[in-house]
């Protein structure tokens, strides 16, 4: 074994240091899942640069940190979180450090929708999710998947019976409190036939010291479902994000998300979405990262049957030293005729020495389909700048005008309109900063 | 119109100017008095769009002799938004699309910006969006145009009218118009000149910049001048405009070289 490997193993083993102390479940599949993943990061090491997929994202300075898992939980009161709350979104699950907090949240558990978290939703639902919990997400091959489900005993938990049309989004709000924690968030969206639902999934902090968020989000659209995902990854500026999110699209259902990345010093978003028939997506990505963070997203839009239609735009806006990372495939599989993909990464550089690496990367199996994908990075467009100036503006205001413009393009993708305006206010107050 | 001892606005001596090393400038002379519309026609190449571009500030352009004076103060001294800001509009050729900026705020940023750097009030949204759409009337322009990303998805016509309501909101002293009848139906071009008629007036000054006669019928300027290689050759009242139309640009140019001939 490598000196590498002595270390990762190592490390990893301190991860798993808290997890036999998990409460067993009354489920047996659940107990099962995670006896699996324990022995799944057993096996797994940490990725290098040597890996294919982690090839421009160097995670080493992450196993020099000493993380543990939560030992004391925090108490927060509603005055030191209602900064984070979204207006329209009075449904809520607030988590602190990955820890249910249920004298902030505002979930739900009616006929029509359940927003609870996974404790207290198991008893009701133990039978719908077990085809989804830990299935969707492909963490036998996947180290931090591993963990997360080696340590999945709660979780936020939205069922969306069939034919309902939820029509208050759903808040799902993680917040970090303690230095040195790492936390492992977990999502599980069931929309089950015909019915929608919006959801934030929204990661703050309230600190600025150094932790780990090792989150899972599992998406299951059943037939003709419609579920709106907003992700937004607002981090403190030491924290590390490693997020894995699997959706899977049942036939004729339709799945858009928008994804933005403000924070972390080193973050890494892996979005697998699969598609059945008819089923469409609109995968929409944000990154705007300055000084030395590194935001990596990864995508794989795998287009498993016939019909099934895909459109992807992923922007990066990097200022100062910082680092973008986006990898974006797209598998059409071999009998996946009439595929509509089209797929867009558009890169905007605001220093010299900031740095993008892009890739798209298409798998096409099949001989009837339409797929269209295209990559830009650049700076800012010197006419632009000068009809602003022409306008009045300074070669300053001008600059954050369009660099505002550039990202505002998918925050206006994002539906629910208070969202959007404070997204809109961090992305002109990032940009001015930073130019 | 021609005002007796009107002041001048613009002063041009002798301008040379050059784009990626290439002389495109060659000595250009043009003064131009508060009150007046000027009309700057000539082939393709002629240098109009570069001189209108220069006068704005944009930076491709090296200016490498001449002088420019803009209301008794040195042009050159001033970057393109300080020159906006004085009074120097610019209607745009081709104007930018900015997707993921609303044209309301965009208009309202301009105006309010243009009018701290003059000693006004700003307007707040309210207050703006009433002043916005009472000159939208003059361009006959749907409300509709405030809540679109500037510019983006604008017909030809439209971002046209755009540009000469960015000039009624910003009140300039010198107005220059890069070939806005480009690319317009006659419907839009009626428009169009009805607005820039309505903003001319004693105490500001607009130069046309056209390829075409066809936009001088609808805004009749006081003065017709040829450019050619770099230079004014030739400038003449609005009955120029329509020989040109008839006889095309080729003879002003026989003629110059003929008088100056003449004169060596």
């Amino acid at each position: 074994m490598s000196a590498t490997g002595t270390i990762n193993a190592g490390y990893l083993e301190t991860l798993l240091a808290g997890q036999p102390q998990l409460p067993t479940s009354p489920l047996a599949w659940l107990n099962a899942l995670r006896a699996e993943a324990v022995d799944r990061v057993g096996v797994l090491t940490v990725p290098t640069l040597r890996d294919e997929e982690w090839r421009f994202t160097d995670i080493s300075q992450l196993t020099k940190m000493p993380f543990h898992p939560v030992r004391t939980t925090i108490s927060l009161q509603a005055a030191d979180i209602e900064r984070f709350y979204i207006e329209e979104a009075t449904t809520r699950l607030v988590f602190i450090d990955g820890v249910y907090a249920p004298q902030l949240s505002s979930g739900i558990a009616d006929s029509d929708v359940t927003v609870v978290n996974l404790e207290a939703g198991f008893a009701a639902h133990a039978a719908k999710i077990e085809p989804y919990l830990g299935r969707l997400t492909e963490f036998r091959d996947n180290v931090f998947a591993a963990l997360n489900t080696a340590f999945l005993h709660d979780a936020a938990l939205v069922v969306v019976p069939r034919d309902i049309a939820v029509t208050v989004p759903v808040h799902l709000l993680f917040i970090a409190m303690q230095k040195d924690v790492v936390s492992y968030p977990r999502c599980l969206l069931l929309a089950e036939s015909g019915s929608a639902v919006t959801v934030i999934e929204d990661y703050v902090s309230l600190q600025e010291d150094a932790y780990f968020t090792n989150a899972v989000a599992e998406i299951a659209l059943l037939d003709n479902a419609r579920v709106n995902h907003i992700r937004v990854q607002r981090e403190g500026a030491k924290a590390f994000h490693i997020a894995n999110c699997a959706v899977s699209l049942a036939r004729a259902s339709n799945y858009q998300s928008v994804s933005v990345a403000f924070g972390a010093r080193i973050s890494r978003y892996n979005l697998n979405v699969q598609l059945a028939e008819e089923a469409e997506c609109a995968v929409d990505g944000l990154a705007l990262i300055s000084g030395r963070q590194l935001a990596d997203t990864h995508t794989c839009i795998d287009h498993a049957k016939p019909h099934a239609v895909s459109h992807q735009m992923h922007k990066c806006i990097v200022g100062g030293g910082a680092h973008a990372v986006f990898n974006g495939k797209i598998m059409v599989r071999q009998g996946a005729q009439r595929t509509d993909s089209r797929q867009s990464s558009r890169n905007l550089l605001l220093t010299n020495k900031a740095h993008v690496d892009t890739k798209p990367q298409l798998e096409i199996f099949a001989d009837d389909v339409k797929c269209t994908h295209g990559a830009t990075i650049g700076q800012l467009d010197s006419e632009e700048v000068f009809y602003l100036q022409s306008r009045g503006l300074s070669d300053t205001a001008a600059r954050n005008m369009l660099t505002y413009a550039f990202g505002a393009e998918i925050i206006e993708r994002i539906p629910i309109s208070s969202l959007k305006c404070q997204l809109e206010q961090t992305v002109l107050e990032q940009t001015a900063t930073q130019l | 119109m021609i005002y007796p001892d009107s002041k001048i606005v613009l002063e041009v001596r002798g301008l040379c100017a050059t784009v990626n090393g290439t002389e495109i400038l060659k000595g250009l002379d043009l003064t131009v008095r508060r009150g007046e519309v000027h009309a700057i026609m000539g082939p393709n190449g002629s240098g109009k769009s570069t001189f209108s571009k220069i006068l704005a500030g944009h930076s491709a352009y090296e200016v490498t002799g001449g002088s420019v004076m803009f209301e008794g103060q040195n042009l050159f001294d001033l970057a393109p938004e300080e020159r906006a800001r004085a009074g120097v509009f610019l209607a745009f050729q081709y104007p930018i699309e900015i997707p993921g900026v609303i044209n309301s705020q965009f208009l309202r940023l301009t105006y309010n910006t243009v009018q701290t750097h003059r000693g006004k009030e700003e307007l707040d949204p309210l207050e703006f969006d009433d002043y916005v759409r009472e000159k939208m009337k003059l361009l006959e322009m749907s409300p509709d145009f405030l809540e679109r990303s500037v510019n983006e998805g604008f017909s030809g016509g439209e971002k046209k009218r755009n540009e000469i309501l960015q000039m009624a909101m910003l009140d300039p002293r010198l107005a220059i118009l890069d070939e806005t009848d480009s690319g317009l139906d006659i419907d839009a071009l009626r428009i169009v000149a009805n607005g820039v008629n309505q903003l001319a007036n004693k105490d500001n000054a607009i130069v046309l910049v056209t390829h075409y006669q066809r936009l001088l019928n609808y805004i009749v300027p006081d003065y017709v001048h040829v450019m050619e290689a770099g230079r004014i050759i030739k400038t003449g009242g609005k009955e120029l405009a329509l020989e040109l139309e008839s006889r095309g640009y080729d003879w002003v140019g026989v003629e110059h070289k003929a008088v100056a001939g003449a004169v060596a």
